[in-house]
């Protein structure tokens, strides 16, 4: 079973993002990342808490359009999730409208904030989890609407704003991974930017740099992203989204 | 009480604060009642739903204080949006947690509560209220001091109660429903079905009695009263008339008729037409 999709890829990828994280509550928000959380529980990372999206915490393993299993584990109601996000052992996957180098992200409004020109979600949680627990992003479509030179609005906060805001800012903020369905990014560049660390199979480093509106730094050669294994493959197809939803977020 | 006598108690230019979470559990027969009156200049404070989109709609809001506005299945509130792109509303957009930590202090009648949430974002920035404090322990953490949102009055809509104000939630989540009566100078709470008290734990255990009589100030008999959001485990979202909010919200005239159809009466001209709706479009409300 070596033929494999790039949405397959981007959801193996986002599992990667909760690599040995123990026993934390993953917070994957939308499709490709609700994929990756569960195919990392069901793999190589069996400690993880997942929630039913409601208020539950549940066992197992289930597809991403179907109920969640019977069994509960847990009892999450939002303000347990506060209480819970700001021990630390939290790791959410958040899905920014835009991004920029240093990470900071905003999912509130687009133009000016006194009167934008697109209101969106407002900035939700962000500014909490981002300086509480470890945070990764997925981008389903990567390109330089989202990748900015700099975000109208930072609600996930960066490494420049944590550092500028001082030591209580930074002392838990640890911005992890972006995901997207051309590459794997992180933020080991200097001074925290934004660094390729693998571009898919069949993508180029070219074309991830053309869709960044910002210089990505990149470090000599850049491998290719990991492909899922067979065991992932199966979890993926028949267990976690066998109806294929992966492939209208992540066309082939 | 009725939604009209609960509204009667309400002022101008309070600071009100409407539970539930999106588009979930809203009080939106008291939100409905709202727009039936000539209130206006209200500070509303809330995760946002519908609620927020109907009151900006009808021109009842000044100030909007929030950490999302959202209808869940439907990501992003039109009317909303409209406001915010407008300039109609002013607001405070703050974390969630911020939210919480606000709602708490007043609660306990803190001036503020320490967060970290907030540091080193936007929020700062737009809301240049806000101040830091300095951790007087060895420590020397410097936080965000979230101020009291202090309530002039709070509505939320539960599954049942009693008539003296002991309210149960029956759902997945009591959402911050608590919170907003215990910041509030006076709370009310409209709900599915008054029932004696002893029938509030006959079935269900009596640790989802989360609201008090004492936080309370009047009850409401509101059934099918968080219609169109959802008040699980009664009845979920109507998601088909939820779709037909949000797209009659895009469009004046299509907004015209929504208004004329739903919104033009009474609590029970509302529900007859929502009932109505159902016998029509084969769609359960």
């Amino acid at each position: 079973m070596s033929e494999f999709t790039r949405a397959e890829v981007c959801a193996a990828a986002c599992a990667d993002a909760w690599r040995g994280d123990g026993e934390i509550m993953a917070g994957p928000m939308g499709l490709t990342p609700s994929i990756g959380a569960r195919l990392a529980r069901a793999t190589f990372e069996p400690g993880l808490l997942l929630s039913d999206g409601e208020a539950t915490l549940v066992a197992g393993v289930w597809a991403v359009d179907a109920p969640p299993p019977a069994t509960a584990e847990g009892w999450v109601p939002f303000r347990t999730i506060f209480d819970l996000l700001a021990t630390g052992r939290r790791h959410v996957m958040m899905g920014p409208s835009q991004i920029d180098r240093y990470g900071n992200a905003n999912i509130s409004a687009i133009g000016d904030f006194a009167r934008p020109k697109r209101q969106l979600l407002g900035v939700r949680g962000a500014p909490g989890n981002t300086v509480n627990h470890p945070t990764s992003y997925w981008v389903p479509k990567h390109t330089t609407r989202t990748f900015v030179e700099r975000v109208d609005v930072v609600c996930g906060v960066g490494n420049d704003s944590a550092a500028a805001a001082g030591p209580s800012a930074s002392r838990f903020h640890e911005l992890r991974r972006v995901v997207t369905n051309l590459a794997v990014l992180d933020f080991g560049g200097p001074g925290g930017t934004m660094r390729l660390v693998s571009v898919h199979p069949g993508v180029t480093v070219e074309e991830v740099t053309a869709n960044t509106g910002f210089a990505l730094h990149v470090d000599g050669e850049v491998p290719e992203t990991r492909t899922p294994t067979d065991e992932e493959l199966v979890l993926i197809r028949e267990v976690i989204d066998p109806n294929g939803r992966r492939d209208r977020e992540v066309p082939a | 009480m009725t939604e009209d006598q609960v509204v009667a108690e309400l002022r101008s230019g309070m600071t009100i604060g409407i539970g539930g979470w999106g588009s979930r559990r809203k009080p939106m027969s008291l939100v409905r009642a709202i727009l039936r009156s000539d209130l206006t200049d209200l500070t509303v404070v809330t995760y946002g739903g519908p609620d927020v989109g109907l009151l900006c709609a009808a021109g009842k809001v000044s100030r909007l204080v929030y950490g999302f506005v959202s209808l869940d299945s439907i990501p992003l509130e039109p009317h909303f949006r409209a406001a915010r792109q407008s300039g109609a509303v002013e607001v405070t957009e703050w974390d969630e947690g911020m939210l919480q930590a606000g709602l708490y202090a007043a609660a306990q009648r803190l001036p503020f509560l320490p967060l970290r949430a907030g540091l080193g974002s936007d929020v700062m920035r737009f809301d240049p209220g806000l101040r830091t404090v300095t951790s007087p322990y060895a420590d020397g953490e410097e936080l965000v001091a979230v101020p009291a949102l202090h309530l002039d009055a709070a509505l939320v809509h539960l599954n049942r109660a009693d008539a003296a104000g002991n309210a149960q939630f029956l759902g997945p989540d009591p959402y911050f429903d608590d919170l907003y009566c215990q910041a509030a100078d006076r709370a009310y709470v409209s709900c599915e079905q008054i029932v004696p008290t002893e029938e509030l734990t006959a079935r269900t255990d009596v640790t989802r009695l989360r609201i008090h009589r004492w936080m309370v100030s009047g009850v409401v008999e509101a059934p099918n009263g968080a219609h169109f959001t959802s008040c699980a485990p009664d009845y979920g979202r109507d998601e088909s008339f939820q779709r037909e909010y949000a797209a009659a919200a895009g469009d004046p005239e299509a907004w015209e008729r929504f208004r004329a159809t739903y919104l033009s009466g009474t609590e029970q001209d509302y529900q007859r037409a929502v009932e109505a709706r159902g016998a029509t479009t084969g769609v359960q409300a």
